[in-house]
């Protein structure tokens, strides 16, 4: 059946869809700024604004009365921080923070061009020819898993540039542990959020959807602040959130800081997450992306 | 024999289990034809096609492109047609060349063999120039015949055009015709339109459906579906009232309706009214009646349609085009 020149197998035209989406990213350098202005702002506002370090040191930390030498309060303070967030440094702990907070930014905007692609009948051209439906809807997830990690990076670079400092153990293979945790979160996300859309036609829906678990989803997580002081109704809903585990990831193996749960789990949780999601993702697709 | 590409068999559509789209149709095309469906608004012409391309499951019955079954091989089916769908569906962010080639990827077409069609496609477009700028600069026209460039890539047997004019001028949609026509003669390919314009149907397709309500009405050529409404009509003007003259009329070969008020003004309904007309004129010389003027119209398609459906199209033509407006208004909201 095969003419000549014509590949047929099932991942063609993948990297076309893929390509077609990041093509409208990077050739409008002023979305694509853009969208790295939130986390930054979030890094300036609670890393440096709400400066744990400066609240807990002497200089503003003096008890009438009781003439607690500098020395005394100093290194109190260093413990409770120590104690409650696992590192001295606030800063360092939200900056790593703010990397699962793109890629869960990044990943929910991936629902809305599918919507647009419905709405506009390029998604219907699409099924018209024989790329696969499931090429369809993985070439929207790789592209949003691609966007999200591109973000990421720059995140981490500018919170480099603002002061965050790694933890003595901190080699290559961290990076690469961290990234693998934020790409299994990227695409798990993706295809959630590309689910929701699947049959949608109205883009205001697939808003309505975002404004309602974005904001959930990152402090019903640890990107803020430690799961250990939580009320005991909002650990189970943290412990589920694969935020909560690339977060553990990051933070452990970019600046040391002890998890909740250990690495090899959280990573187990991520490599869970996406697989079953994305599985989810193509087998909807398959099955409801035309009527 | 001739030989069908397109086999419809008894294709139906129910959306939602309550609303008959598509009624058990069942028609042939074939190959090298250009074949129109024509409708008003939510007659299933769009609903036909859309189980054609593969985009919808029909809830009953079945149809063969090429000897293959869109409900069981849709992905081959795929492989071997070509789609213009009523919207304009390029991307609008990329360009005219990188719309058509990303197309071609879909087909998994490589990449040297692309290059060189969608050269020639935007050429035969006439769009070589505009190529490289990005598709939100198009005009209407110019969006349209790179929808035809991009449901071409893949060289397809048979090609569906959903409303291939619309919202277009008249000088582009004698434009866009030609190009399908020159598809047509050159490469054979078998088309199959659905349209508005009563006259476009007339003028370029080799037959005709008319669907109404789910339902294929008729089917024929332009030329048999003209002579079936009861041929063509002459009007004859007479000095005197000529009150007596309808037996007379009746009796001549060919004439199937006359209508006469008495007031020297008669119509008749005649089939070939070319080779009737001395007839008549030599039936009214015997009954000594004097002709002052005869007049022969050919039935239009207006007639047909009016005659099969119970409508008139032109009054719908509005609608759908203000429908088209809508469309367009949204998508420059969303840039």
């Amino acid at each position: 059946m095969d003419e000549k020149g014509i590949n047929s197998g099932p991942l063609h035209g993948l990297w076309a869809v893929t390509n077609r989406e990041l093509k409208k990213w990077y050739k409008e350098p002023f979305i694509f700024i853009i969208s790295l202005v939130q986390p930054i702002i979030w890094i300036g506002l609670f890393g440096k604004a709400m400066n744990l370090g400066e609240i807990f040191s002497a200089g503003s930390l003096n008890i009438p009365g009781l003439d607690l030498p500098k020395q005394i309060i100093d290194s109190l303070s260093q413990e409770i921080l120590k104690s409650t967030f696992g590192t001295t440094n606030y800063f360092s702990f939200l900056a790593v923070g703010m990397l699962s907070f793109i890629v869960l930014f990044s990943a929910m905007s991936s629902g809305m061009t599918i919507v647009w692609d419905r709405r506009l009948g390029f998604l219907n051209k699409m099924l018209t020819t024989p790329l696969s439906r499931g090429n369809v809807i993985m070439g929207k997830v790789l592209s949003s898993v691609i966007k999200a990690l591109v973000q990421a990076v720059i995140v981490l670079l500018i919170a480099v540039l603002l002061g965050l400092t790694f933890s003595a153990q901190f080699t290559v293979f961290s990076l690469a542990i961290t990234f693998f945790a934020l790409f299994l979160l990227a695409m798990g996300l993706s295809s959630l959020f590309i689910m929701l859309a699947i049959r949608s036609t109205r883009w205001e829906t697939q808003m309505a959807i975002m404004n309602l678990l974005n904001l959930p989803l990152l402090f019903a997580s640890n990107a803020f602040y430690p799961v250990k002081f939580m009320p005991y109704w909002l650990k189970p809903i943290v412990m589920v959130n694969p935020l909560t585990y690339a977060n553990n990831v990051a933070r452990a193996m970019l600046i040391g800081v002890t998890p909740t749960a250990s690495v090899a789990f959280s990573v187990l949780y991520l490599v869970g997450f996406a697989a079953i999601f994305s599985f989810i993702g193509i087998f909807l697709s398959w099955k409801y992306i035309s009527s | 024999m001739t030989d069908s590409i397109i086999k419809v068999v008894g294709l139906t559509k129910i959306y939602n289990h309550t609303v008959l789209a598509v009624d058990h149709i069942s028609f042939e095309v074939n190959r090298g034809e250009i074949f129109g469906l024509l409708g008003p608004n939510g007659a299933g012409k769009s609903t036909t096609i859309g189980m054609l391309n593969t985009l919808l499951k029909p809830t009953e019955g079945t149809a063969l492109i090429d000897g293959i079954d869109v409900t069981k091989e849709p992905s081959n089916v795929r492989k071997i047609i070509g789609v213009v769908p009523q919207e304009y569906t390029a991307d609008e962010d990329l360009t005219g060349w990188e719309n058509v080639m990303l197309i071609a990827d879909f087909y998994g077409i490589s990449r040297d063999i692309s290059r060189q069609r969608a050269k020639e496609l935007l050429e035969m477009v006439g769009l070589t120039e505009a190529s490289k700028r990005k598709v939100e600069t198009y005009s209407g026209g110019m969006r349209r015949r790179l929808e035809l460039a991009m449901g071409l890539i893949n060289k397809p047997k048979v090609l569906f055009l959903d409303e291939p004019t619309l919202g277009l001028d008249v000088q582009t949609r004698t434009a866009i015709w030609e190009h399908i026509r020159k598809l047509k003669s050159e490469y054979n390919m078998t088309i199959l339109v659905t349209t508005h314009y009563l006259e476009e149907a007339d003028e370029f397709c080799d037959r005709i459906a008319i669907i109404d309500r789910g339902k294929i009405v008729k089917a024929d050529t332009p030329e048999n579906l003209k002579k079936g409404v009861g041929g063509d009509i002459i009007t004859i003007q007479l000095t005197k009232d000529g009150k007596d003259v309808d037996q007379a009329l009746k009796g001549i070969q060919g004439v199937t309706e006359v209508k006469n008020n008495g007031d020297g003004l008669i119509t008749l309904k005649v089939i070939d009214g070319g080779a009737v007309a001395p007839a008549i004129i030599k039936a009214f010389t015997q009954m000594n009646l004097n002709v002052t003027r005869l007049t022969l119209a050919r039935p239009t398609m207006d007639e047909v349609y009016m005659t099969y459906t119970g409508r008139n199209l032109r009054e719908e033509q509005a609608t759908s085009e203000e429908t088209f407006t809508m469309r367009r208004t949204m998508r420059t909201a969303r840039s």
